[in-house]
């Protein structure tokens, strides 16, 4: 368990961390949201140790970082931004250096790194220098040093950052097998990863706490949408009537593409979405595509972070295919909308 | 920092920067020797280490000017900082992995007196001792110019910086005693030089805590007893400049062992205790950057 206590980090007269106050709970993923230069990486710096806070304490398991400075980074295994990696060396040699610098006992050290390697798919480039690895092995690399010795907290500096989307996968369901056995914190701007990963989110901006809850809760409490898209193949005039007969509806956009019709419409307090179904139904329009344009974390994160307290509403493109909130587990990239007419161009990634 | 210390050592074997300074470190050792005492038949070996002082000028800086500098450039400092390790056994394992190749031609040297009895037959004579105690006091001075280097290293992020900045540092430390004979020795100039002195070492302070109070009461406080000191007797300060910087003399040390055959224990007592400084000064700026 980590506590945070009222941190507060001064460069000069500039203020990265202003009176932090946050406790991380075990077991659990948390992800670290801000925009660049929120403080994200400071209070991790400050956490692990690397940086001395200008006020405040970190209290990792009962130990002070700043009283008890052993201890504390005992418990931590951390993942900077950059990967602090010896060229010079190995994947091996590195790894065994990592290991006795973390004081994992002798006889269990060829042990752990084997099970490292395995878990961040290193083998096939261990004996390889590291100066000649590619940034994602790079990144891999630095990641397995910061699990070796499996600490009970395992922090994470943007690791997703600068791998391509197979990696980013990979790295991904890591962090989800790394989270049964340890409190892992992350930190990233990508907010779909954030997303998909972690169980609490931590948002914050300009040093301050903005918030700290699931990732649910946050688009729950931040906004609640009632705008709904729709697909129906029928033609204009028919959803055009269905609609008015529904109470509370406002028709924002309608517009016809060949055989079907696309509506963006928005709903009173009643949920009409039932309602609709059978009256298509009656009608013989089927419905293609119904969905609430939920509150993303995007939203969220752009609500909270701006200082203009508008955030623009997402923009949500249109097609039979489409996949709202929810994404696939796994996928970054989006789906590409495809016309039904058109021949499929999906623009998916091959695992 | 037995890791970080096997590390280290490997990174200098690895880089061949190591190498280079013990090939560096024998040849020039070794030319000496073979001028010295192989064939003008000086029978001592400390003639041509003591000789060969000038090495240190290059091969030091070499070796120390990647030691803090590249952690902090490559961001690898964030690996060891936060690493369950303190601070002083960072700086400790990397100070002995340079001590340890340093070590390395001076356990060569050794051989050398060796060599000369060999080669002189029964009735040569050779200086062991003296030769002996010449090679413990220039690893000695080896070490402490090391974490002279380390100290430099740590204050920046550019190894280039911190090489020829160490350089410089030796080439005045080499020069030392011939600077010295250029102070004044009338006790006026020398109350000046002391109050400089004074003013040198408050601004250091001043660098290392930031703490305006501190450096500034130091500095008044030693201005005005050297002032008191001067009016109540100002016999007191002819050629005290040149004196109390002569204790700093690192090379008469040296000198001492290789020519006047003396065994200069307060030598040596100076050499470990600066070093122990330096080491001590080098973690401070480690943890000082911490907290900026």
């Amino acid at each position: 368990m980590i506590e945070i206590r009222n941190l507060v980090k001064r460069y000069g007269d500039h203020v990265a961390v202003d009176h932090l106050n946050l406790t991380i709970e075990e077991g659990k993923v948390y992800g670290f949201l801000g925009p660049n230069g929120a403080g994200k990486s400071t209070t991790m710096n400050i956490m692990t140790g690397y940086l001395s806070a200008t006020e405040g304490d970190v209290i990792i398991n009962g130990h002070s970082i700043l009283e008890e400075p052993e201890e504390a980074k005992a418990c931590i295994g951390y993942l900077p931004e950059l990967p602090p990696l010896y060229t010079d060396m190995t994947v091996l040699e590195y790894l065994t250096f990592c290991a006795g610098l973390k004081r994992v006992p002798v006889q269990e050290r060829s042990a752990q790194i084997q099970r490292v390697v395995q878990m961040t798919r290193l083998e096939s480039v261990i004996g390889r220098l590291i100066a000649n690895l590619s940034k994602g092995y790079r990144q891999r690399v630095g990641l397995a040093q910061a699990i070796l010795g499996f600490p009970p907290i395992i922090i994470l500096d943007e690791p997703t950052i600068g791998l391509d989307p197979k990696q980013i996968i990979e790295i991904r369901r890591l962090i989800s097998n790394l989270a049964k056995e340890h409190t892992v914190i992350l930190s990233s701007h990508i907010l779909s990863e954030i997303q998909a990963v972690c169980d609490q989110i931590i948002i914050i901006h300009h040093g301050k706490l903005l918030a700290n809850d699931t990732p649910d809760r946050l688009e729950e409490e931040l906004g609640g949408s009632n705008t709904l898209h729709l697909t129906v193949k029928g033609e204009k005039k028919t959803v055009e009537k269905l609609l008015a007969n529904e109470a509370g509806v406002t028709v924002e956009e309608l517009e016809q593409e060949g055989a079907y019709t696309y509506a963006t419409v928005r709903m009173g307090a009643e949920d009409v979405r039932e309602h609709l179904f059978f009256a298509c139904a009656d009608q013989r329009t089927p419905i293609l595509n119904l969905h609430l344009d939920e509150t993303s974390l995007e939203q969220v994160f752009l609500r909270l972070t701006s200082d203009a307290v508008v955030a623009p509403p997402q923009k949500k493109r249109r097609g039979l295919l489409h996949r709202n909130s929810v994404q696939p587990e796994g996928t970054s990239i989006a789906v590409a909308p495809v016309h039904p007419e058109e021949p499929e161009k999906h623009e998916e990634v091959s695992d | 920092m037995k890791a970080i210390y096997k590390r280290e050592l490997g990174a200098y074997f690895h880089s061949m920067i190591g190498s280079v300074c013990v090939a560096f470190m024998l040849a020039a050792v070794g030319l000496y020797f073979m001028v010295y005492n192989m064939f003008q038949g000086a029978p001592g070996f400390a003639t041509a280490l003591s000789s060969a002082i000038f090495l240190f000028i290059i091969v030091i800086p070499l070796l120390t000017m990647r030691s803090v500098a590249e952690d902090r450039k490559n961001k690898t400092d964030q690996l060891l900082l936060t690493a369950p390790v303190s601070v002083t056994s960072v700086v400790l394992g990397k100070f002995f992995a340079m001590v340890t190749v340093f070590a390395v031609p001076c356990v060569l040297y050794c051989f050398c007196p060796l060599i000369m009895k060999l080669a002189s037959g029964s009735e040569g004579i050779v200086y062991f001792k003296s030769d002996y105690a010449t090679i413990l006091a220039f690893l000695l001075l080896g070490c402490l110019y090391i974490s002279i280097g380390l100290l430099i290293s740590a204050l920046t992020e550019s190894q280039i910086i911190a090489a020829v900045a160490t350089a410089g540092v030796l080439v005045l430390l080499y020069l030392w005693d011939g600077i010295l004979n250029f102070l004044p020795t009338a006790a006026g100039g020398n109350l000046i030089g002391m109050i400089i002195v004074v003013l040198l070492i408050a601004l250091l302070l001043y660098s290392l805590t930031s703490s305006f109070v501190i450096s500034g009461v130091v500095g008044a406080a030693g201005i005005v007893a050297l002032v008191v000191c001067y009016i109540v007797n100002s016999e007191l300060f002819a050629s005290l400049l040149p004196n109390v910087l002569g204790a700093f003399s690192l090379t008469t040390v040296l000198t001492n062992f290789a020519t006047d055959y003396i065994f200069d224990a307060g030598g040596l007592v100076l050499y470990l205790s600066l070093t122990f400084l330096m080491l001590f000064l080098t973690v401070q700026m480690i943890q000082r950057r911490r907290w900026n």
